[in-house]
């Protein structure tokens, strides 16, 4: 048997969450300790994932090349004689798609967990929480049996709701129910889905029927079930309720509510991890799920999909211009941001998928930064307001050196790593539909609009009074946090191709199959 | 094997012994009286002892008693169930701080819990009309006693009276229906009728027809009030709210089971087509019985979660989220496939746990505190963690979010819907789950994300006990969230029914 790395990946934090919960609740530090080695030796094993993986190997629907599988038969009934043979299995791999993901839920839980160090109210309940949902987002990423894959999807909820609701801002409670509600009612519906294609997909190995995605991917394995007929109605509708649970999470609009409240209260590091990783689980579910599994409705709500994508840049942007709190405008610059991964994903080719796929990494990791950056305001000032603020720049020169930093990858300036996401996406998008892309463009003058004017107000003109004592500038502690973050964005920005040379077979691959499947299906539906 | 008399009482075993310990047990409170908990001893052991004649019963399936009683797997699964219930539920009673001071009489509280147990034995296997009335009214008397034991507490006395009224009016109704349907059949076994109506008389038209809708009705009436479907379900809040609160756990969890057991024979037996392996069984006979009990269903689930939302006082929201898992499992019902049927039962093994395991969580609390509001949950997970855990894993599991119990039980219950025609109940279904979260989720957040009222942060110390017993019931609902093969295989095996013509 071979070294089970991603079941280490996905289950060292709840190894640390039980170390924490065994510590006495007094001693603060051991408990951050214990978190941050283990996303630290989270972050190793990623690391290490990172040199084993070969990036010749597509993966997406072919089982034989997906990479450190794990595959091991969890639950299995036997065949009555009305109920088929249950089959569930505990199915871990990964593939161009999902590595980046994995290597950004290491990267980014390790960097919250640094900048959890600032929370002092019941420290042993916010790290058993943190490292839980750290479990369940890396679980996600590694799932291939989709009952696995739900579980983890769900697993994720009650931590977040205790992280938003127990430790964050003045409207926590309303915060965390809303973003309670939202997802679950997404996640109901990928429920419901999963139980229809659950009776609609035989294992072709065993006949019984199988919650196995890669199964699911094949029409010749959908048999009996309520989705087997290609292009029916019924298939259309699942496409829908899938497309409605993940973009609750990405968010798209009008989905998106609840995410300007959860980011605001959320603290800090939650913020993090909600803009890091936990949006990209709903772009990560459309290509992981959606498309390929309902190849012929990916195809004909290409165009609906790019005007989505299209609405989100746009909207997100003027909403981010309109704020006045810091981290509200952050929060809306993520909804924008997230457009491009949709828009990119829409264009159905290998540019714009590899743009949009690249997109969420960057995102994850300017995000990130941007809401870092906040926090050390925040933690220093004690507010967010935008207009409260000026000539920062004097007086934390490091910290208005960060800021630039992600400011300008948030803009998407050539030379950091949101710049070459952004030109691939619009790259791909623009083969598929002028129109709606040239629209889309509008996003990066709005979004350079917004940003630059955010630095203006915050680091520009004179510091007022209040503020003379009470800004010293990033601590030791912060520049762990922010600046492996900052060399990334930077290394991407400057030379790309390794990160892209893990996703393009995959995401290649990705594309020619979605299309093939479609246009067989297009084939299938005018013979009939 | 001919059927007989001797027969018949040698397959009745475990029902012998629980009305033997019924007996005993008022024999004991006359002999040593005050001694009520050495009467609680007793009806420990006579259950032990019915439980342990169970699997020396035949798995038939039998007709005994000339048809009175089936015997077949799925009597034998709600016999299990009803035991093992009434075992927990004396127990409990044991623990109860509330009956200790409101029950002067306690011997007697426990011989009405054997006299219980045994009619909901009697109604998993009652496959007469005859023999359901009898066994449906030796559960209503009992429990109208028991719901208003602690005589002393004012609500309780309503909740109990409250009770009898629904009860007398809708069990009258039932007998009403029975004696139409008699009328028209010819017949009160379950068996015979279902034969009556395959051989297409002339039922299906005029007024027979109408008569035979009318008995059906009032009979579905008196078993809809017994699991406390809309708009039978009235009493539940208040009899559930009023009665001590063992007797609210064991009416929400046995009392509900044995309610479904009866349903689901009297839908299936009678008017469903037994011979058809297909995803849902179609009612013949002219009416459309699964839509019926569909409309019932969304019924039951959207006004239990709805008004479960404004509930301040924690008995009473557990008994409106009650109200709303009939509405599920008579999901199980309209499908009433096979594997309806089975999710019916899996979905009653994940609700014994996470009912049951809440229900105790509230007793404990109120002995310690004195309230079920929900203001006085306020930080508790902090004066009490590893109760409060407990109580949130009840919670999660009653929502239905996995890794718990709950969520199994309903995927397998969603799953026998989504793959039958009834696909838009499911979708009804799972928006309930969502209504439902924001009211489980009020306690939570009363638990955690609050401070006490009063600003005691004090911790709550509970007995060994009360923590070990909730551990206890902690376990069931995280393993079967992650490994479920054991209770599928078992619920499976266990839809088979006495059919007509067997």
């Amino acid at each position: 048997m071979q070294f089970p790395i991603l079941s280490i990946l996905t289950f060292l934090p709840i190894v640390g969450m039980i170390i924490v919960l065994l510590v006495n609740k007094e001693r603060t530090r051991l408990i951050r300790g214990v978190a941050v080695v283990t996303t630290g030796v989270q972050v190793a094993f990623a690391v290490a994932l990172i040199a084993l993986f070969r990036s010749s190997l597509p993966g997406i629907n072919e089982q034989s090349s997906m990479q450190f599988v794990e595959r091991f038969a969890w639950i299995t009934i036997p065949q009555t004689a009305w109920f088929g043979e249950i089959q569930i299995e505990y199915f871990l791999a990964i593939d161009g798609l999902s590595m980046p993901m994995v290597v950004l839920t290491a990267l980014i839980s390790f960097i919250a967990a640094v900048a959890s160090f600032s929370i002092d109210k019941s420290v042993k309940g916010y790290f058993a929480m943190f490292l839980l949902l750290d479990t369940g987002m890396m679980g996600v990423f590694c799932a291939i049996d989709m009952f696995l894959f739900y579980i983890f999807w769900e697993l994720m909820l009650l931590p977040m709701y205790f992280l938003i609701g127990i430790w964050g801002g003045p409207r926590r409670e309303y915060a965390a129910i809303k973003f309670f509600l939202y997802t679950l009612a997404g996640s109901v519906l990928l429920l419901l889905v999963m139980i229809g294609l659950y009776f609609t997909t035989i294992d072709p190995a065993t006949g019984a029927h199988t919650f196995n995605m890669l199964a699911m991917m094949r029409p010749e394995n959908m048999q009996s079930g309520i989705f087997s007929v290609v292009g029916s109605t019924i298939r259309m509708w699942a496409y829908i309720a899938l497309f409605i649970a993940f973009a609750i999470k990405v968010p798209v609009f009008p989905f998106h509510t609840w995410l300007p409240d959860a980011h605001v209260e959320a603290p800090t590091a939650i913020s993090v991890i909600l803009a890091g990783v936990l949006l990209k689980m709903g772009t990560y579910g459309m290509l992981r799920i959606s498309f390929p599994i309902f190849p012929e409705f990916a195809v004909f709500f290409q165009k609906p999909l790019m005007i989505f994508g299209f609405v989100n840049i746009v909207y997100g942007a003027l909403c981010a211009m309109a704020q006045k709190d810091f981290k509200k405008l952050i929060a809306y610059s993520s909804i924008s941001h997230m457009g491009y991964v949709i828009l990119g994903m829409a264009a159905l080719n290998v540019q714009g998928m590899t743009g949009a796929v690249f997109q969420m990494f960057n995102h994850g990791t300017i995000t990130a930064m941007l809401f870092l950056l906040v926090g050390v305001l925040y933690d220093r000032a004690h507010t967010r307001g935008l207009d409260e603020f000026g000539g920062v720049y004097n007086k934390m020169p490091v910290y208005a050196f960060f800021t630039v930093v992600a400011f300008f990858a948030a803009i998407g300036l050539p030379s950091l790593s949101g710049f070459v996401s952004e030109a691939f996406v619009f790259l791909g998008a623009f083969q598929t539909d002028k129109f709606w892309t040239i629209l889309s463009t509008l996003g990066i003058v709005l979004g350079a609009g917004y940003m630059l004017w955010t630095f203006q107000r915050v680091f520009m003109g004179t510091l007022p009074s209040r503020w003379e004592n009470v800004l010293p500038d990033v601590t030791p502690r912060e520049i762990v946090s922010l600046a492996p973050l900052a060399a990334i964005i930077v290394f991407l920005g400057v030379w790309p191709s390794p990160a892209l040379n893990f996703m393009t077979t995959s995401l290649d691959h990705l594309v020619r199959f979605v299309k093939t499947s479609a246009e067989a299906s297009q084939a299938l539906l005018m013979g009939m | 094997m001919p059927e007989t008399i001797s027969s018949s009482i040698a397959n009745f075993r475990p029902e012998l012994a629980l009305a033997l310990t019924f007996i005993a047990a008022m024999i004991m409170e006359f002999a040593a009286r005050g001694k009520g908990r050495l009467t609680g001893a007793v009806v420990l052991a006579g259950f032990a002892v019915a439980l342990a004649l169970m699997p020396f019963s035949p798995a038939g399936p039998e007709r005994i008693f000339s048809g009175m009683i089936a015997l077949d797997p799925f009597s034998v699964f709600f016999k299990y169930f009803v035991i093992v219930t009434g075992i927990v539920i004396v127990l409990f009673s044991f623990q109860s701080q509330e009956l200790r001071r409101d029950a002067p009489r306690i011997g007697e509280y426990f011989c009405f819990i054997a006299a219980l147990t045994f009619g909901m034995t009697l109604m998993a296997g009652a496959a007469n009309l005859l023999m359901i009335y009898i066994a449906i009214e030796l559960v209503g008397i009992s429990s109208y006693i028991l719901a208003g034991f602690t005589k002393s507490v004012r609500r309780s006395s309503e909740a109990a009276l409250k009770y009898v009224l629904y009860g007398a009016v809708s069990s009258g109704l039932m007998l009403y229906g029975m004696s139409l349907i008699f009328g028209l059949m010819g017949s009160l076994d379950l068996v015979r009728i279902h034969d009556v109506l395959a051989r297409g008389h002339a039922i299906t038209t005029g007024w027979s027809f109408a008569t035979m809708m009318i008995g059906v009705v009032l009979i579905l009436a008196g078993l809809g009030y017994k699991i406390s479907a809309v708009p039978f379900h009235f009493w539940t809040p208040d009899v559930y709210e009023g009665a001590p609160i063992t007797i609210t756990a064991f009416l929400a969890v046995a009392s509900k089971a044995a309610g479904f057991a009866v349903l689901i024979r009297f839908f299936t037996v009678m008017f469903f087509d037994m011979y058809t392996t297909a995803n849902v069984r179609a009612s013949f006979s002219g009416v459309n019985w699964n839509l019926v009990l569909a409309v019932l269903s969304v019924a039951t689930m959207t006004v239990g979660n709805f008004i479960a939302v404004w509930q301040d006082n924690l008995k009473r929201m557990l008994a409106y989220s009650s109200i709303a898992h009939a509405g599920y499992l008579l999901m199980g019902v309209v499908v009433s496939s096979d594997s309806g049927i089975a999710a019916v039962l899996l979905y009653f093994i994940m609700y014994f746990f996470m009912n049951l395991g809440a229900f105790y969580v509230v007793m404990a609390v109120a002995d310690k505190i004195g309230s079920e509001h929900i203001d006085d949950y306020r930080g508790f997970g902090k004066r009490a963690p590893t109760v409060g855990v407990g109580f949130a894993i009840f919670l999660i599991s009653l929502t239905g979010l996995p890794p718990t119990g709950g969520f199994v039980g309903k995927l397998i219950l969603f799953s026998a819907v989504v793959d039958s025609p009834f696909l838009w109940l499911a979708v009804v279904a799972v928006l309930n789950t969502v209504v439902s979260l924001y009211y489980y989720a009020r306690v939570l957040r009363n638990m955690y994300l609050r401070e006490p009222l009063d600003g005691d942060i004090s911790p709550i110390r509970f007995r060994p006990a009360v923590v070990v017993t909730v551990v206890l019931f902690i376990i069931p609902n995280i393993l079967f969230g992650l490994y479920f093969e054991p209770l599928v295989k078992w619920t499976q095996a266990s839809v088979a029914m006495l059919l007509p013509g067997a």
